[in-house]
């Protein structure tokens, strides 16, 4: 394998204070894989995508995208990268005093210098995409908690990111908004070739959406491959995770 | 619900109940099981429980508490006749032993002790420096170029903090002016110079109560309510998703309100005056005083640089409440209490930080004469 990994994390060492929450963690993403990070609550999924969009600095050990490291980066450099990037938080995070629309546009306004028509039609071609057309002037509190996530999807994807981190993107929603969830994902990798990052202990949607995946245990990595590989696996917590609900 | 407590042998308790055990049974036995059995201390306690059809949780917690006595002071405890579903769920709470946490049971010694929390101090203080300054910088490059402020939010932010505050400023300020004008008037009825009543509560409006009341209302209602949106914002992980879009949450959040308070405080604080000198005059007038008299005397005793000072000095404090609140906002760590620490803190501080503020303006005020 020579292609070039566009996500390197290596011997990445996070901690809270004392707590090590993960130690050594070393794995390679490359353009167009969708990646899945599994694990139980609190094992550290979240903080380890943290520590993938720089919001955190690693302990020890780095994180390269595109072959920079994400935490060392100079400040004029950053958002060359950080344009390149586009996350789903857990909570989704969606701005309480904005309407949709307005949220999607946001990162264009802030980050561009596309006239107002342009930024207009933009973000209600996203808001289309994960469709939530008839809700361009709602406020998030106005809207089901399922809207909500995938309106901070159309935000996340504003900018044409080429890596996307989903965070939990279909915890707390009901089936057919989390399938609607999946086929968007497998949409949006396959027809935009988008690289995704996602944080799920959703067992139907890992396996719907397929993919590489690995399985964090008191941080480390305890278990790796394709859905249907750990399930068969002779690893008993991966081979547990994947059969729940079937 | 009873029990029934019977020694069959020397150095033998047995405890029989006698009815269900729920939380209503429970509470009244508790204290008698646990007391007996801390009294006799026996060699063997025998719990009976063939007479119970039902127990719930408080009657488990009941039976672990007598358990663990027995086995802390290394004597046994048997027990009959339990029925088989709740022998399981016991079995169940006994799978899980309890959790103990070898981190919180260090114990630190003063030194220890001394140094974290100088440590936390200084990074304290670290992070207030490095938010002053952030906030100076992204504050001039906002003023360089205005079209970068978040005006919408200004705007927003602005009617919550200014219209909104308007009735308790008034309310307040009127009251003010009333009744010290009201509480004065006998002591100067006695040298015949309740006149003069109009220069002391005018003068204390404008310098002094007028600035230091207003802000201290608005510690309460804004640097709070900063405090508590952004906070909110921080756990949501809207604040994070501002810095991975690349942009500056500083310029984003905290410099409209920053700028909000420096427009508004001013304005708000001239409510208050003008309602102070409002309340002065109504019991000017029940006193029989004109109000042409009333304004004659007002505009004898202030001078307008005492405006000015009052005036230049509620914008610092409008700075400083701003300030404070959206630093204890930015600040707010993770967990589920973190809010309502930092909206406290946020009162807290900025009540202190006006009084600091305050002498300082009294000082320099002083060394120039005004
Ligand atoms: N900011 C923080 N400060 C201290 N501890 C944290 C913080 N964020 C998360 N933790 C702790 O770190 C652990 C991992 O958290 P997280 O990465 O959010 O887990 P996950 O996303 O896998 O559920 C948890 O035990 C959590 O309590
Ligand atoms: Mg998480």
């Amino acid at each position: 394998m020579n292609r070039i990994p566009i996500i390197e994390v290596k011997n990445l060492v996070a901690r809270y204070g004392e707590r090590v929450i993960l130690s050594d963690i070393n794995f390679n993403i490359y353009p167009g894989d969708i990646f899945m990070v599994i694990g139980g609550s609190g094992c550290g999924k979240t903080t380890l995508l943290n520590h993938m969009i720089g919001l955190l600095s690693p302990f020890a050990g780095d994180v390269l995208i595109d072959g920079q490291s994400i935490s060392r980066i100079p400040e004029n450099q950053r958002l060359t990268i950080l344009k390149k990037i586009g996350v789903l938080y857990q909570s989704g995070a969606l701005f309480g005093s904005l309407d949709l629309l307005q949220n999607v546009a946001l990162p264009l306004e802030e980050l561009t210098d596309l006239p107002k028509d342009a930024i207009l039609e933009i973000a209600r071609n996203k808001l289309k995409m994960v469709g939530l057309e008839k809700f361009f002037e709602y406020l998030p509190a106005e809207i089901s908690g399922g809207m909500q996530k995938r309106a901070a999807i159309a935000r996340a994807m504003a900018l044409d990111p080429k890596i996307l981190f989903l965070d939990e993107p279909t915890s707390g929603l009901d089936p057919i908004s989390s399938s609607e969830i999946d086929q968007l994902v497998v949409n949006l990798a396959g027809i935009l070739g988008i690289t995704f990052v996602i944080v799920s202990h959703d067992v139907a949607s890992i396996c719907k959406i397929g993919g590489r995946v690995i399985l964090l245990d008191n941080g480390k990595i305890v278990a790796e491959g394709r859905p249907e590989e750990l399930r068969h696996s002779k690893h008993a917590l991966a081979k547990r995770f994947l059969q729940v609900n079937r | 619900m009873d029990i029934r407590v019977e020694r069959p042998a020397p150095d033998t308790l047995k405890v029989t109940f006698l009815g269900n055990l729920d939380i209503e049974n429970v509470t009244k036995i508790w204290r008698l099981c646990v007391d007996a059995v801390d009294r006799e201390s026996p060699r063997l306690l025998h719990l009976d429980f063939s007479k119970v059809d039902y127990c719930d949780g408080s009657g488990l917690a009941l039976i672990k508490v007598l358990q663990q006595k027995q086995a802390k002071n290394h004597k046994s405890c048997t027990i009959f006749g339990l029925k088989p579903t709740f022998q399981k769920l016991l079995e169940y709470i006994e799978q899980r032993p309890d959790k103990v946490e070898t981190s919180a049971l260090l114990q630190e010694g003063l030194p220890e002790k001394l140094g974290h929390i100088t440590v936390d101090i200084l990074r304290d203080l670290k992070e207030n420096v490095v938010f002053l300054g952030i906030l100076s910088y992204q504050l001039f490059l906002s003023l360089l170029n205005p079209t970068k402020i978040r005006w919408s939010d200004f705007f927003r932010i602005a009617e919550d903090t200014g219209p909104q505050a308007l009735p308790i400023i008034a309310l307040i300020g009127f009251l003010i002016g009333l009744i010290s004008t009201f509480q004065a008037a006998p002591s100067f009825a006695d040298f015949g110079a309740q006149i003069y009543m109009v220069n002391l509560v005018g003068l204390g409006l404008v310098r002094e109560m007028g600035p230091l009341l207003t802000s201290v209302l608005l510690a309460g209602r804004t640097a709070s309510a900063f405090a508590a949106e952004i906070g909110t914002m921080k756990i949501n992980q809207e604040i994070d998703a501002l810095q991975t879009m690349g942009l500056n949450p500083v310029r984003f959040l905290v410099v409209p309100r920053i700028l909000v308070a420096m427009l508004v405080t001013p304005i708000l604080e001239v409510f208050f005056v003008i309602f102070g000198l409002l309340g002065c005059l109504v019991v000017m007038i029940t006193l029989g005083y004109t109000t042409d008299v009333f304004f004659h005397q007002l505009y004898q005793s202030i001078e307008p640089i005492d405006y000015i000072g009052g005036l230049i000095k509620v914008f610092a404090f409008g700075l400083v409440i701003a300030g404070v609140g959206c630093l204890h906002g930015i600040k707010t760590r993770f967990g589920a209490k973190a809010i309502g620490q930092s909206t406290t803190q946020a009162v807290v501080s900025s009540l202190i930080m006006l009084v600091v503020v305050d002498g300082i303006f009294a000082l320099i005020y002083y060394v120039l004469g005004v």
